[in-house]
């Protein structure tokens, strides 16, 4: 074509003017730290698993959810969630249902009978580990793929410790515990049954390099209850812990649980399942100041167990059969401390249970140099290291936070440092990206999805039999709630900053690849990062 | 093939037999016969591969042809006066995207007044628009341009204008010879664009341009004009041998040879003055004829040529710049600058008043005797004018001159000698 | 149809792409492989809603036609912007003739075309509000009556902004311009008929009308889609906002265009011959203060004595516009 001068002009001309000149301000793609990520105490990183979910890779995501926390089917079924607590999906519509999910990716990994990936080269290096609970299987797990070899020491028959225990198997099936357990000694973690470690200096003296304590705290408190000698009183600890054994115990038909925490609900209604006729709970506080949960409250209550609160138990033991007690109604002051009313009232029962908080025993550490005991908790740093080098401690001797996923959490940690330790290094925590705060993020791009809800057995089924009382959910609706992830502050390749840049400034690199922005055109307006649905865009100025 | 039609209808058959493919129109007197007949020749099938387009207004009609041409198909159009005017801001675009666009002005004087009548203002008004503007003596030579305007419009890739006298030659029944369609196609080859829009090959057509290029271009846009001073003559000559006639070229000159005093003049009133010229030769006045055909680019070379051997010419314009005088007198002062002529202006036939033999004889002669004013208007009714004048002067609220005048001439309409 | 989000899957289909959708359920903007029919290098300013609206609809055509498209384009910011010699931003066939003739120029190309019996090579035409409405009314019009085959799209915003701001009649009530200062008794834009466009192309009962924003991209590029389906006079009226001429900030500019449709100042809807097929409704319903205050140009309703009489009639005028094109879902 003989193009006219200057009237008519060949294609593409424009790729010419390096509009990137024009900016004052640039945009960069940063990573967000997710609120579910900030608020696992394990430390998992739930965006990126839920995001393999999304597509269906359930082997990949369970991969990357086994980087920090291996039993994923425990955890699908006791975790607390505070990631759900946390979720920015909450102000959309409701929070991602990230603990069903994660309960479908354990059993889906049980199902499919995935191994853990091989650990590192051996180190040569032998870590002891005192207890088979929660953090103790967690830092033998991680201390196995940093490629130490982990020995646990169980005092009990059976290896678990409160997940076998202490929670009750309507909540956690035992099968679902072995299955676990076997995925990590299948794995190379090393674990002795009844062999209780009673000297932890001799042990370190004994081959071991270092040392892991997660002996759990599974002596219950007492209160001081007046009570004559045929009294039936007995300690929560005990009675759930006797459920494993050849004959589960015998509460009579009216049991009393005294105390306020998981644990007093979780024995009423173990109670119940045993046939009690009444299962009652006394608490001394308000139901908005019970320790246990909101939902177990709920559950507790739908399976028909009563809860007297504002009131404490004066006297037990009072008829001629050890059984019935006398209550005393408390009210609150305006300090909104319970006070004793004067109010008396006998309630007939057969046994009384006391959930009164447990302690921890600290037995095996009366030799040991160095460690500070404090509150009958030991005193760890910010590495689980005790006062004693080489002496690492987790779970619930360790702190007031008494949760499963706080304990792998501290095993997890504790490896990290011991394994740093090892190398004569002090292990130090990596920096954290910024909060993905919900103002951070622009919701309108997430659609309207309401969670899905777990289904839950029916009552009568649930009061009569130890069956899991929380179902999970199938493939279809673990895919659905999985994708209501926001993927706050993680690019998730939605190619919305690809397509509102005005002046096509941005490159697409590939699926998995995300973008790069072309700083030649770009003019800094911004589009991009206020349209990111999911704050994975920063503006910052310009230097020059 | 002879035929007894009316210029309009000569018009369109010729325009038909160049096979226009994009014909867009809108009505004005005195072009509507032309368009008509085409209308009627796309609909009844006899013109095929052509897109008959009745649009909104003269803005809209030049638009669509500017899409046409742009996008390779050869586009029509014709116009008058206003219609002229309302299209002129395309007009100026065609030219400057240079797009091989034809159009007929039907020339018609403009208003206010409003005026449907006869004369050369409204193409005129856009000499300098960058179109091609040829002007017709005769409805041959009107249908003959046609066919060549195509021709070199395309060969150029400027946009064209020719310009036949309305009422006289459009709505006026001669004899002419229209030709075959074989002629037209040994002398017409299909339309080749220069540039166009095609998504095979894209352009951005219409860029904006700002001072570092812009006299470039419009220098261009001259020097390109320039070169049909060469075509014109190039084009006619062949035009006489496929057609077997004299059509087209730069100037027509009639008894030039010995002559003292030359008149030149454009269009359908070169009838009327070769009759007089006859007339007055017979009486043994040294008089000649010069008509000129291709008004843009003005053929000052050829002008001055024809002008060398005479004492004195005397323009015969149905045109007026108001404020200076004549506008073809002003061109051919330009081409005979230096040559010691002397020159005279007649303004005549505004908004179609008759020229008459009676009345040429008489400024002729006094021409002759260089005893004429500088300007002169013919046949102007001094009566009128000084009345108004005067009026004027009395009173400052006059009102309107238009109707003023014509409650003092009595009649509305040309007077009738 | 108005394109209908797919409600589930995180972002369905409210984001440009999505990796869990199947790439056929994409836009046409999310592929690496899309035209760019207007590419980078464009004198636009930042955060420029036009050469956003021009990129998604064009690309759309381009998509919908198979690269067989032309264009014409009248006079406005994204001529100017796009074509000062010696670039051009356009990467398809562009043609910018005048400021008002563009619907004409449109006609003209699609007439060449058809005589050339090159039925698979379509036409679009461009012009902001100023030229469609104003200047440009006249041939559009035309256009319309003779149902050329020609899909018209305008970019409106609401003003004359390259020539700095001044008033068209698509300026919307009370707006301050540089015709109509916010200065006087009744500062800003008058309050009069309105002269929505979309509606007296409704009148003309031409094949396909509809009106879109570039905050819903996969409704335009559905709407461009359909439009390429039908043969005969189209129109499509776009939403673009302006961040100089509104005096919004430039990454506002998606988000203003969002605002504009869910208070209702903006009507999102579809119709064939004169008739309305579909309408994008409100999501979650505002304020129209919630569309008003984030731009300067509406600055002298708000401050220390807001006018509240000047804002309600706006809000009637939202209001006007959710019962007659049915808006809200409930209704």
């Amino acid at each position: 074509m003989d193009k006219p001068f200057a009237i008519t002009l060949d294609p593409g001309s424009s790729l010419a003017n390096r509009t990137g000149s024009w900016r004052t301000l640039r945009p960069e793609y940063i990573d967000r730290l997710p609120p579910c990520n900030a608020a696992c105490p394990a430390g998992e990183n739930i965006q990126d698993w839920l995001f393999h979910a999304e597509s269906g890779k359930y082997e990949k995501a369970w991969r990357s959810l086994v980087e920090n926390n291996p039993m994923p089917a425990i955890m699908g079924r006791v975790c607390y969630h505070p990631c759900e607590g946390a979720c920015n999906r909450e102000q959309v519509d409701s929070a991602v249902g990230i603990n069903s999910v994660e309960r479908f990716l354990g059993d889906e990994a049980n199902k499919q009978g995935w191994q853990f990936s091989p650990p590192a080269a051996a180190t040569g290096r032998r870590v002891l580990v005192v207890g088979s609970g929660p953090a103790g299987l967690s830092a033998a797990y991680h201390l196995t793929r940093l490629g130490h070899q982990a020995v646990i020491h169980e005092a009990a028959p059976l290896a678990g410790g409160m997940l076998r225990f202490g929670i009750p198997k309507y909540r956690l099936p035992r099968e679902v515990l072995d299955a676990e357990i076997k995925r990590l000694t299948d794995f190379g973690v090393e674990i002795h049954l009844q062999s209780k470690v009673t000297d932890v200096r001799k042990a370190l003296a004994d081959g071991f390099d270092a040392v892991f304590l997660g002996v759990g705290a599974h002596i219950a408190k007492r209160a001081y209850i007046p009570a004559g000698d045929a009294c039936k009183v007995l300690d929560a600890v005990a009675v759930l812990r006797g459920m494993e054994g050849e004959s589960t115990p015998l509460l009579g038909r009216k049991v009393v649980v005294y105390g306020g925490g998981n644990t007093a609900l979780d024995v009423a209604r173990t109670a119940k399942r045993l046939g009690a006729e009444e299962a009652i709970i006394v608490y001394r506080r308000t139901r908005k100041q019970m320790p246990a949960h909101p939902f177990e409250v709920e559950e507790a209550l739908q399976e028909g167990i009563s809860i007297k609160w504002l009131t404490t138990i004066k006297e037990a033991g009072m008829s001629e059969d050890g059984g019935d007690i006398m209550v005393e109604k408390m009210a609150l002051d305006d300090k909104g401390f319970p006070q004793p009313t004067g109010e008396f009232e006998r309630i007939a029962a057969d046994s009384v249970v006391l959930a009164l908080g447990q302690d921890a025993d600290l037995s095996l550490l009366e030799n040991v140099p160095g460690l500070v005991v404090n509150k009958g908790l030991i005193e760890v740093d910010a590495g689980m290291m005790t006062g004693h080098p080489g002496v690492f401690a987790g779970g619930d001797m360790a702190g007031l936070e008494r949760t499963v996923t706080v304990a792998v959490g501290h095993g997890k940690l504790a490896a990290r440092a011991i394994d740093a330790w090892l190398s004569g290094e002090t292990w130090t925590p990596p920096p954290r990206h910024e909060l993905a705060t919900f103002e951070r993020m622009n919701p309108w791009y997430y659609s309207d999805a309401p969670k899905t809800v777990r289904p839950v057995l029916d009552i009568i089924r649930r009061q009569s039999t130890f069956d899991e009382v929380l179902g999970g959910l199938d493939e279809s609706n673990a895919l659905f709630e999985a994708r209501r992830c926001m993927s706050c502050g993680n690019c998730f390749e939605c190619d919305n900053c690809y397509g509102v840049c005005p002046d096509n400034a941005v490159i697409k690199l590939g699926p998995g690849k995300r973008f790069k922005f072309n700083l030649d055109y770009c003019k800094g307006c911004g589009i991009c990062a206020t349209e990111c649905p999911c704050g994975a865009i920063k503006m910052v100025p310009e230097e020059n | 093939m002879l035929k007894q039609i009316e210029g309009s209808r000569a018009v369109a058959e010729a325009v038909a037999l160049c096979r226009p493919e994009v014909i867009c129109a809108y009505p004005i007197s005195p072009q509507t016969h032309i368009v008509e007949a085409l209308g009627e020749m796309v609909k009844d099938g006899s013109l095929s591969d052509c897109e008959f387009i009745n649009v909104e207004s003269e803005f809209a009609a030049m638009s669509v042809a500017i899409g046409a041409a742009a996008t390779g198909a050869r586009s029509y159009t014709a116009t008058a006066s206003q219609g002229l005017l309302y299209m002129v801001e395309a007009v100026y675009n065609a030219s400057g995207l240079g797009l091989p666009i034809v159009m007929t002005v039907a020339n018609r004087a403009i208003g206010a007044p409003i005026n449907i009548w006869n004369d050369h203002s409204d193409a005129l008004s856009q000499r300098d628009s960058g179109w091609l503007q040829l002007f017709a003596e005769s409805n041959q030579e009107a249908l003959d341009l046609h066919i060549q305007a195509f021709r070199l419009a395309e060969e150029l890739s400027l946009p064209i204008m020719v310009c036949m006298d309305g009422f006289i030659l459009t709505h006026a029944v001669e004899r002419v010879d229209m030709p075959t369609q074989q002629q037209v196609d040994a002398y017409l080859p299909p339309y080749a664009p220069r540039q166009v829009l095609d998504p095979a090959e894209p352009v951005s057509i219409g860029a904006m341009v700002g001072p570092e290029a812009f006299m470039e271009v419009r220098y261009l846009a001259h020097a390109k004009q320039q070169e049909a001073l060469t075509l014109i003559p190039a084009y006619a000559a062949e035009f006489k041998a496929v057609f077997g006639r004299d059509s087209g070229g730069l100037l027509h000159g009639y008894c030039t040879a010995g002559a003292e005093t030359i008149i030149i003049a454009m269009g359908s009133v070169l009838g009327t003055i070769k009759d007089v010229v006859d007339e007055m030769r017979a009486d043994g006045h040294q008089i000649g004829v010069l008509g000129i055909t291709c008004f843009r680019p003005f053929p000052l070379a050829a002008v001055a040529a024809a002008l060398a051997h005479c004492k004195r010419f005397v323009v015969l314009e149905k045109s007026l710049a108001i404020g200076i005088g004549g506008i073809v007198a002003t061109n051919v002062r330009m081409a005979v600058t230096g040559m010691g002529l002397k020159g005279y202006t007649v303004i005549a036939g505004l908004g179609g008043r008759a020229i008459t033999k009676k009345s040429l004889h008489a400024v002729f002669r006094k021409a002759a005797m260089d005893n004429i004013e500088p300007v002169t208007f013919l046949d102007l009714d001094w009566k009128v004018v000084n009345k108004q004048l005067e009026r004027e002067k009395a009173h400052r609220k006059s009102g309107p001159v238009a109707e003023a005048l014509l409650r003092d001439v009595g009649v509305i309409g040309a007077r009738n000698y | 149809m108005s394109f209908q989000p797919v409600k589930f899957y995180q972002t369905g289909t409210f984001t440009v792409g999505n990796r869990l959708l199947p790439p056929e359920e994409r836009s046409v903007q999310s592929s690496s492989k899309r035209f760019n029919s207007i590419n980078s290098g464009h004198r636009a300013c930042q955060g420029c809603g036009e050469a956003l609206g021009a990129r998604y609809a064009i690309d759309a055509a381009m998509e919908a036609t198979n690269g067989q498209l032309i264009a014409a384009n009248a006079t406005c910011c994204l001529e100017v912007f796009s074509t000062p010699y010696p670039e051009t931003s356009w990467q398809i066939p562009w043609i910018h003739s005048l400021f008002g003739n563009t619907a004409a120029v449109a006609t003209g190309i699609a007439a060449a075309l058809k005589v050339k019996g090159r039925h698979d090579v379509r036409v679009v035409a461009q012009g902001g509000d100023g030229g469609t409405t104003d200047i440009g009314f006249g041939c559009l019009s035309g256009m319309f009556e003779r149902n050329d085959d020609v899909l018209y799209i305008c970019y409106d915003n609401g003003g004359y902004m390259n020539t700095g701001v001044q008033r068209s009649s698509a300026t919307p009530a009370a707006a301050r311009t540089s015709t109509t200062p916010a200065v006087g008794p009744a500062p800003g834009n008058v309050f009069g008929q309105g002269k929505f466009l979309p509606a007296i192309a409704l009148a003309h009962d031409i094949p396909y009308v509809a009106t879109a924003t570039v905050a819903d991209l996969r409704d335009l590029e559905a709407k461009v889609r359909r439009a390429m389906e039908i043969r005969g006079a189209r129109y499509l009226h776009i939403l673009v906002p302006c961040p100089l001429g509104w005096g919004h900030a430039s990454h506002d500019t998606i988000k203003m265009a969002r605002l504009a449709k869910e208070t209702g100042i903006f009507p999102v809807f579809e119709a064939e011959h004169g008739e309305i097929k579909s309408v994008l409704a409100i999501r979650r319903p505002l304020p129209v203060e919630d569309y008003l205050k984030p731009q300067k140009r509406y600055a002298h309703l708000f401050g220390q004595q807001p006018k509240v009489g000047v804002i309600a009639q706006l809000q009637a005028q939202a209001d006007r516009n959710i019962r007659k094109y049915k808006l809200l879902e409930s209704l």
